[in-house]
């Protein structure tokens, strides 16, 4: 187990030194994107449109953060399996270099993970009281029209985590 | 009328999602003493984010869920239900609670936590002045993973415990383990869903009075905890804090049962007006 203090920029030489069981502490940007955000991506992407935000090297978070007015209250993660058959996608269009999440993902995404030199990570669960205090600020949001949970947040964060790998760029898994 | 207004149900709310209640902490630090690895440092982290919460009054979870009422009481209906749908609102706004519904169909935020039969207030009657408002706020990821079964009759005590079992390793790490689960047995198909709710607002560790549905809850609780599931299914000796069943009598031919999973932020509260005045408790 090893304990890394990462930019939010990832690129493949540092994704193929993270480890299951590895835990990871990012100062940055993430991108907030769950349920409807996959799937109004995912769509997008397979018509040859672009996203009005740059995924490439970057990482996305599934959540939705709790907010009052423009401060971000609590942000723990959301489950991560209901993006299970839209991850794969997501990845190989975007460029995309790490997952935020809980309780894991599916067989899809963790071949996707080693095709595309990605990492799946875990936060604790329920912990968005503690999520949010290591949130600076809200840079930019797109696509409020889904609603608060739905949109698209990019968070200014510094040491966010405990991020447990969980799935690495190798195949592995801890579960 | 029973003195209950909108102030005391956002003051209610606010405790509710920023404060875990005393004996499911309690329970955590215990739990905190046997996992070791990945596992204890996820249960650090969950004790550092309840005290964090408390001390700066923000929900615990993100998931601010649906908040349920189980209003008990012989009158003022009408007018609680103005008063809650008036705090909810407001809830929404001063404490903050996230907005959470949506159309089904359309998935249409509209962002005050309202909307068709919402919020979900469940009336019983009890032939006395007093009033009691049990408040359960659930959020979806434990929700999505709760089961209803309708069994077979033959299938029996066994026929139970391996859909609980079933049940639990399917959802793994998924509702965030380790977990409470509130099991209704019999009545009919909504009446086992209602009970499994109820079970859930059972202080923790409170056996059932009915001997045999003790022994089951032990049983269960045991063979869960082998499953090895552990915090966030990161593996380790907890996976559940707690297993509470509720039982009705049902119909000959139906063995109904409704298995509610819990995460560890079991967040419930209560009103009471003892025709005095009203308290908030837990």
């Amino acid at each position: 187990m090893k304990i890394w203090k990462l930019s939010t920029i990832l690129n493949d030489e540092v994704i193929e030194k993270l480890n299951i069981g590895d835990i990871v502490y990012f100062s940055g940007i993430l991108f907030t994107m769950r349920d409807m955000a996959h799937l109004r991506a995912v769509e997008l992407l397979r018509r040859g449109e672009e996203l009005p935000f740059d995924l490439r090297n970057k990482i996305i978070y599934h959540c939705g953060p709790l907010l009052k007015g423009l401060k971000v209250v609590s942000a723990g993660p959301t489950t991560s399996m209901r993006m299970e058959e839209l991850e794969e996608e997501l990845i190989k269009f975007t460029g995309l270099k790490g997952i935020i999440g809980k309780g894991g993902m599916g067989e899809k995404t963790l071949n996707a993970l080693k095709k595309y030199h990605c990492v799946y990570m875990e936060f604790p669960g329920g912990a968005g009281a503690l999520a949010a205090k290591r949130i600076k600020s809200i840079k930019e949001v797109y696509w409020k029209d889904l609603g608060d949970p739905e949109a698209v947040w990019v968070l200014e964060v510094e040491d966010f985590g405990p991020c447990f790998i969980t799935m690495d760029s190798k195949g592995n898994r801890l579960r | 009328m029973s003195n209950i207004n909108a102030d005391i149900i956002v003051e209610a709310i606010r405790k509710l999602e920023c404060d875990l209640p005393e004996d499911v902490e309690k329970k955590l630090l215990e739990i905190r003493e046997k996992e070791e690895g990945l596992s204890r440092i996820v249960i650090d982290s969950i004790i550092e984010n309840i005290r964090y919460a408390r001390e700066e009054k923000v929900p615990i979870c993100q998931d601010t869920g649906i908040i349920e009422f189980f209003v008990k009481g012989s009158k003022g209906f009408k007018e609680i239900k103005k008063i809650i749908e008036e705090a909810i609102k407001r809830a929404v706004k001063e404490v903050p609670i996230r907005a959470n519904t949506v159309n089904p169909f359309t998935r249409e935020n509209q962002g005050e936590n309202l909307g068709r039969f919402h919020p979900i207030i469940h009336f019983e009657y009890e032939d006395n002045d007093f009033m009691r408002i049990d408040i359960l706020a659930k959020g979806a990821g434990s929700e999505n993973v709760s089961c209803i079964y309708m069994l077979d009759p033959v299938k029996g005590i066994k026929g139970i415990k391996e859909a609980v079992i079933d049940t639990i390793r399917k959802a793994n790490g998924k509702p965030c383990p380790p977990i409470i689960v509130g099991i209704g047995v019999g009545g009919n198909m909504e009446l086992a869903v209602h009970l499994s709710k109820y079970a859930l607002l059972r202080p923790i560790n409170q056996r059932s009075p009915y001997e045999f549905v003790r022994k089951l809850e032990e049983e269960l609780e045991e063979e869960i905890n082998s499953l090895g599931i552990g915090p966030m299914g990161f593996g380790g000796k907890t996976t559940v804090i707690n297993v509470a069943i509720e039982w009705a009598h049902c119909h000959t031919a139906s063995l109904p049962l409704c298995i509610n999973i819990q995460c560890w932020a079991l967040r419930r509260i209560s009103i009471i007006y003892d025709g005095k005045e009203v308290k908030i408790t837990r």
